[in-house]
């Protein structure tokens, strides 16, 4: 079910439909309605604390693990419920992939790092993960780094080669779309440059939505723009067009810097 | 120059970094203080107890006292002061003349004032016996079966090395037979009774095989004798400084040296040899001579066989705790609940072990499995497991706590990739946090151990003895035997300290045994962190 193999990109990949989510008594996310297109790159952005992450995050239900969460509304991704009662949140995980503001890569080595996904999903075939290893490397652009030294401990990579790490690992069972909760915040702007060309590549497999708080990053590689505001949509729509002629003065304050 | 004005003047002192902030002092004295009460802690058990083992040298001296004149020899162990009527203060010494045999006490206090004359005189032996503690004396000559050797002849020392060897061949021998070969009879008789006892066996066919076993003791018993013929022939004569003559069979003699005719290398060599023997051979003459190997044998069984419980059952416990139970009222109940049972008296975990594991478990165990066997308990008897287990209870909220701790630490992050990586929640714990863990855990660990090798209270009660038959893992089948009694280094020095019918003899050795078991303790610790260590830098979590 790879995305690759679609004959057309949908529109409406993953369609968030009158979304709302409290923590406790506290709503984070008001009637959030929108559609992300199928291989494309689709940027969350929003002053902190406007719910951008939290939206991100309950694409692959990772806010299932706190406490006292409840939702309303729905999230379909590719026509299916992700709160449908047959979808079981491990297989939903293995179709959407995720990297984290901060890299953290497993104690293991970066062979292991990467395989760790297949290791879970029951996957052991040596000649099968040697494969992934090599696929998944490639496609983070970090095999040429670490190809001598596959089976050192992850740790002794730079910060930068273990956010690419985790994006290989992401990426390693082969899910549909990745999800990237500011992948940059914690790297030097050389890392951050090769990463967001590793985005621009990476689209053409998969379907992207990107959290970020770098608005030049934002326009630099995606292709689709969505601004939160105190929990809601305030604005969406392709990216040159958010930003060079948004139509909310909320949205305009913002990308202009005009605001706290 | 010109003086700087106060309101201009941005880096005015106040007085603060120059002087030093108050009470750092106080802050350093409390942490000297204890480094202080350690060494010196340290310091007095490690000097008493390698002391104990030095060969001194024998003086003797010449006394004239109140009960006339004296001539005696040993070795001094102490000196002192008491009061006398007058308030003067009379100097006196302590020493240990040994001959117990003959003198009734081996330990003698005796003023200065009285002592006429003394001297480090050659010749004198301390003898080592299998009765009556050490003798002193100047050896006169050694009978044997091919002819007598006097003193000062050539080669009369080999001549006693020879046969103290001999001699401990034949121990060793006998020991064999006695222990081996004649418990596996006496065993055989006594299942025999058991079968009758039960109807297992025909009274005839019992009465049958009763007698070959009875043959089979006598041969043994033979066996013994002829082997302790080697020795028969050997007699040893001395005499001691107040001029008695004394003799000794060679089977009585396990060792000899002449402290006042070795040079210091000599008599160093001596006192490694006695510490070896100290740490291999087993305890005589109501633990106050021999060894301690049992006691050594039996604390680290018991360590290793309650960290082998604790672990698992302390670290499950601690993963539903931390990973799975709902966090709430009830869960922080429970942990008030372990966090309180580490405060619980230790001998409080003894009585428990005692009613709960022996009392309960151990007769229900006998009541199925070894019932041919009562009244003569097998489980429901005190034991080395019923000890360990004890041992692990009283240890469980260290590893817990510990534990719990280890699992918190893990960064969120780290646990959130797991997840999205595919991973379920076991396996996340599985893969990612409990290796990410274990050098915490390993702590835990470490620090249950510590406390339960230095534990002696609740072990008088479920199964340390002051005397222990045989170890708990021995060459007879099945070779690991949990319902035995055992010998522990902490309940030795107890029981030398204050059980000993010669509290003055076993004071060398209650501070030898305290320094072997503040030793084992760290031996064991030292491993388990270099365990530890490995496995830190193996699982190094990133630091952000």
């Amino acid at each position: 079910m790879s995305a690759t193999t679609a004959t057309m990109p949908r529109p409406d990949f993953i369609h968030v439909e009158d979304y709302n989510f409290w923590y406790g008594q506290n709503q984070v996310l008001f009637d959030i309605d929108m559609e992300i297109p199928e291989c494309q790159v689709t940027a969350l952005i929003g002053p902190s604390g406007c719910g951008k992450s939290t939206l991100l995050r309950n694409m692959n239900r990772m806010n299932d693990l706190i406490d006292g969460v409840s939702h309303k509304g729905d999230i379909r991704l590719n026509g299916t419920s992700l709160y449908d009662p047959d979808v079981e949140v491990i297989s939903l995980r293995k179709r959407v992939g995720m990297v984290f503001q901060k890299y953290n890569p497993f104690a293991k080595s970066i062979y292991e790092n990467v395989v760790f996904s297949l290791r879970v999903a029951g996957r052991g075939k040596r000649c099968e993960l040697d494969e992934t290893v090599e696929r998944s490397l490639k496609d983070a652009a970090l095999w040429d780094e670490v190809k001598d030294r596959l089976h050192d401990s992850a740790f002794g990579l730079s910060g930068g080669q273990q956010q690419r790490l985790c994006i290989a690992r992401a990426i390693a069972n082969q899910p549909e779309i990745l999800l990237m909760d500011e992948p940059c915040a914690a790297l030097d702007p050389l890392a951050t440059l090769k990463i967001e060309e590793l985005i621009t590549t990476l689209k053409k497999q998969f379907t992207i939505v990107i959290v970020t708080h770098n608005m030049e990053q934002a326009t630099r590689c995606s292709d689709r723009t969505a601004f939160l505001y105190m929990g809601k949509l305030v604005e969406y729509g392709d990216t040159l067009q958010l930003f060079g002629n948004p139509k909310q003065k909320d949205t305009e304050a913002y990308i202009s810097g005009r605001f706290s | 120059m010109r003086q700087p004005s106060k309101e201009n003047n941005l880096f005015v002192s106040t007085g603060r970094s120059s002087k030093g902030e108050p009470w750092i002092w106080l802050t350093a004295g409390g942490l000297s203080l204890g480094i202080v009460m350690v060494i010196a802690l340290l310091g007095l058990i490690l000097i008493k107890g390698v002391s104990s083992f030095w060969p001194r040298q024998i003086v003797v001296m010449q006394i004239d006292g109140e009960n006339g004149s004296n001539k005696m020899a040993g070795y001094i162990t102490e000196r002192s002061e008491r009061p006398s009527e007058g308030g003067n203060r009379i100097a006196q010494i302590q020493i240990f003349r040994g001959n117990k045999d003959i003198y009734g006490e081996s330990f003698l206090y005796l003023d200065e004032r009285n002592i006429k004359s003394q001297e480090i005189s050659p010749g004198y032996m301390l003898v080592e016996r299998t009765e009556y503690g050490p003798a002193i004396l100047k050896p006169v000559k050694l009978v044997t079966p091919s002819g007598t050797i006097e003193e000062g002849t050539q080669g009369f020392d080999d001549a006693v090395q020879r046969m103290i060897a001999i001699n401990e061949e034949v121990r060793e021998q006998t020991r064999h037979i006695e222990r081996k070969l004649i418990g596996a009879n006496a065993r055989a008789i006594r299942d025999i009774e058991i079968d009758l006892k039960v109807g297992k066996v025909e009274a005839e066919a019992a009465a049958a095989m009763r007698e070959v076993l009875q043959e089979e003791f006598v041969k043994f018993q033979a066996d013994a004798a002829k082997v302790r013929e080697r020795i028969a022939g050997y007699e040893f004569h001395g005499l001691t400084a107040d001029g008695r003559e004394v003799s000794y069979m060679g089977s009585q003699l396990l060792g000899s040296f002449r402290p006042n005719d070795s040079n210091w290398f000599q008599r160093f060599w001596e006192m490694l040899q006695r510490m070896w023997r100290f740490l291999i051979e087993e305890p005589r003459e109501a633990n106050t001579e021999g060894g301690v190997y049992p006691a050594i044998f039996g604390t680290v069984v018991m360590t290793l066989t309650m960290t082998f419980f604790v672990t698992p059952l302390g670290v499950i416990a601690a993963i539903y705790l931390r990973e799975y139970a709902k966090q709430g009222q009830m869960v922080r109940v429970v942990r008030i609940c372990v966090n309180n049972l580490a405060g619980v008296p230790s001998i409080v975990f003894g009585v428990f072990g005692l009613a709960f594991f022996v009392y309960f478990v151990g007769n229900s165990i006998d009541q199925v499995f070894y019932g041919d066997k009562l009244p003569t308990p097998t489980f429901g008897t005190p034991g080395i497991l019923w000890a360990s287990l004890t041992l692990a209870l009283l240890t469980l909220p260290v590893v817990i706590v510990a534990t719990e701790e280890a699992l918190s630490a893990v960064p969120r992050g780290v646990r959130e990739a797991a997840l999205a990586c595919g991973a379920s929640k076991w396996q996340a714990i599985q893969r990612i946090v409990i290796p990410a863990s274990l050098p915490g855990i390993m702590t835990g660990i470490i620090l249950a151990m510590a406390r339960g090798a230095g534990e002696v209270a609740p072990l008088m009660l479920v199964g340390a003895v002051k005397l222990a038959p045989s170890l708990p893992i021995d060459d007879i089948a099945p070779y690991i035997h949990p319902e035995r009694k055992f010998m522990h280094l902490g309940f030795h020095i107890y029981d030398l300290g204050f059980q000993s019918p010669d509290a003055e003899a076993a004071k060398p050795i209650v501070f030898a045994t305290a320094l072997l078991l503040i030793l084992l303790v760290l031996v064991l610790n030292l491993t388990a962190i270099i365990i530890r260590n490995r496995l830190k830098k193996k699982f190094a979590v990133s630091h952000f």
